[in-house]
């Protein structure tokens, strides 16, 4: 199997805060990896730096074998990479089919800003798309309600069918359960993941809740004070005395709790 | 019928119609049209920014760069058909907003529309400040020809305003076009989550250029046309105060048609000289309240009056 991402030794620090540091990481096509860590342990700043919303202070980031190290996020989206955030990022005024349109339509648009002027925003393959999206995300009921009046879940849910849309070959969720009551988070992760294992997406997702992630992930990265400090199978992680003192502990007390 | 059609129809004929009734309209109507029509291709132009949510306050920059194209390849060139001073004018004004656009397009909000304002104050200032180009008092637009032909007497007037007309219904239909593509249904998504729209592979910056070059081309046509209508130009086709005239039509008329934009121009013009006849020392009162009364009222603009008596109809049957 070959490696979809490459990370090496990155390094993030905002001012005198090092958000991250030393993390190399090397991922296999098709597997899902979980990573978990308390508030503040770097996460975030992790998936940013993948995905361009950041550039790292240090170290580099290969997709595919390119090196995508401080591209802007949207070079990035287009060589193959998506991402959902721990605050679904939608068009708020639009509905949900007007907001999976817009995706489709640009993912079926060449990147060029001729194609974009005189392509129709509802050519029939775009149009035909979107409805599929939605249907395979389970939010095909919600299709003309306003995206601000949507449930938490649905709004995590239409953020992720969106990142989807370009058929991204790696897929980062930053905490897609977050602000989700612990009954429907199963629900959830359920229908993301066997959407994504159809379309043979390589994951990487952010969650706090140990059973979701031993129930997901293939592979776990604990992350502490801006490093992993544990990479292996879930059970193995979950067993890590280091885990358990440094993240489980401190994870019962975060239950529940959403952070910024 | 579907929505675009209809509404394709509906300004079809509206233009064959304000056309054909050119003959038996006074002559002050037709230049009052003339003129009405020739900016609200400045308001269609600032309706695609405002969509996106962004006001530029000092659109005039390219209006005037658009008229003194016209002005000045007559004045120093043996060129007079219409056709080829308004596509300079066009092509100038595009490449005004092209140059600006580099600095426009990286601001939003109050800083967007200031920022557009300075470039317009900017020009004024080399205007008023340019002898040859007769400082404030400006100068005079050699009459253009049609293929060749020079109408005389009222017939100039009255192809003046065809003209008007024929560019309107084009560019109209094109900016409709505009709206349906994939470029121009992004408006409302850069509006509400910028993130979102870079996330999913687009420049935000590198699409607001775009749509500065496109309303650009729009007010740089519009200032040609009115250039040859009013046959002078002069700095105030630069001033803010005209910068504000556009963006007080595009209120009045609302961003949700292109339609509104010149039924909006000409409700603007017709308010405008009956306010100067009626008091000539306050008419900018009466303009003030107008658009107080939209404000509040229609908060929409009159383009949403269309919508709403469809709705009714719509309901109704
Ligand atoms: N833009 C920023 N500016 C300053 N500090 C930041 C910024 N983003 C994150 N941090 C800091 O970096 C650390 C890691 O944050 P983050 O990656 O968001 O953690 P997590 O997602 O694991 O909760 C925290 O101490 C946070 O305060
Ligand atoms: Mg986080």
């Amino acid at each position: 199997m070959s490696d979809i991402l490459v990370v090496r030794d990155i390094e993030k620090t905002f001012g005198a805060v090092v958000a991250a540091r030393d993390i190399s990481v090397v991922v296999p096509v098709h597997q899902t990896v979980g990573i978990i860590g308390a508030n503040g342990a770097g996460k975030t700043t992790f998936v940013n730096m993948i995905t361009g919303h950041l550039t790292p202070s240090k170290g580099s980031i290969h997709f595919e074998n390119k090196d995508i190290t401080g591209l802007p996020s949207r070079d990035i989206v287009r060589l193959g990479i998506s991402r959902s955030f721990q605050v679904a990022q939608v068009f708020p005024t639009m509905t949900v089919l007007e907001n999976m349109r817009i995706a489709s339509a640009i993912a079926n648009s060449r990147d060029s800003i001729l194609d974009r002027l005189f392509r129709p925003i509802d050519a029939p393959g775009a149009v035909v798309e979107a409805d599929a999206a939605l249907d395979l995300f389970q939010i095909a009921r919600y299709r003309h309600a306003k995206a601000v009046t949507l449930p938490q879940g649905v709004r995590k849910l239409l953020d992720i069918a969106m990142a989807v849309a370009g058929s991204p070959r790696l897929l980062l969720l930053d905490e897609p359960t977050s602000g989700i009551s612990i009954e429907e988070k199963f629900g959830l992760m359920e229908v993301v993941m066997s959407a994504l294992k159809t379309r043979r997406i390589t994951v990487l997702f952010v969650e706090h809740d140990m059973e979701i992630v031993g129930r997901f992930a293939d592979r776990v990265l604990a992350f502490y004070d801006g490093t992993v400090i544990a990479d292996a199978p879930p059970k193995a992680v979950l067993a890590d005395p280091k885990v358990q003192t440094l993240i489980s502990g401190t994870q019962r007390a975060h239950v529940g709790q959403a952070d910024a | 019928m579907t929505m675009p059609a209809r509404s394709s129809l509906l300004g079809a004929l509206a233009f064959i119609a304000v056309a054909a009734v050119a003959p038996w309209m006074p002559p002050w109507l037709v230049s009052l049209a003339t003129i009405a029509f020739a900016n609200a291709l400045v308001v269609l132009g600032l309706i695609i920014l405002w969509r996106t949510g962004l006001v530029p306050f000092g659109q005039a920059l390219f209006y005037a760069i658009g008229a003194y194209a016209v002005a000045l390849i007559g004045r120093y060139t043996s060129v007079r058909d219409v056709f080829v001073v308004i596509l300079a004018g066009a092509i100038f004004a595009g490449i005004a907003a092209y140059l600006v656009g580099f600095l426009l397009a990286r601001y939003r909000e109050i800083f967007f529309a200031m920022l557009s304002l300075a470039m317009s104050m900017i020009l004024y200032g080399i205007l008023v400040k340019t002898e040859t180009l007769g400082s404030t008092d400006g100068f005079h637009v050699e009459a253009g020809t049609f293929f060749g032909y020079r109408p005389q007497g009222v017939w100039l007037n009255l192809s003046i305003y065809w003209l008007v007309l024929g560019f309107s219904a084009v560019m109209a239909w094109l900016v409709s076009l505009y709206f349906r593509s994939v470029a121009g249904s992004l408006s409302n998504p850069i509006r509400d989550n910028e993130i979102r729209v870079e996330f999913l592979g687009i420049s935000v910056d590198r699409l607001i250029h775009l749509k500065l070059v496109v309303s650009g081309i729009l007010a740089g046509i519009g200032g040609a046309l009115a250039a040859l209508a009013v046959q002078h130009v002069d700095p105030a086709m630069a001033y803010w105060t005209t910068s504000g005239g556009f963006v007080f039509v595009t209120i009045l008329a609302g961003a949700g048609s292109v339609g509104a934009a010149f039924v909006g121009s000409l409700v603007f013009e017709l308010v405008r000289s009956i306010a100067i006849d009626l008091v000539p020392g306050e008419w900018q009162m009466i303009l003030g309240t107008v658009l107080l009364l939209t404000i509040l009222f229609l908060p929409e603009g009159l383009g949403s009056l269309y919508g709403r008596l469809r709705r009714r109809k719509d309901a109704a049957s």
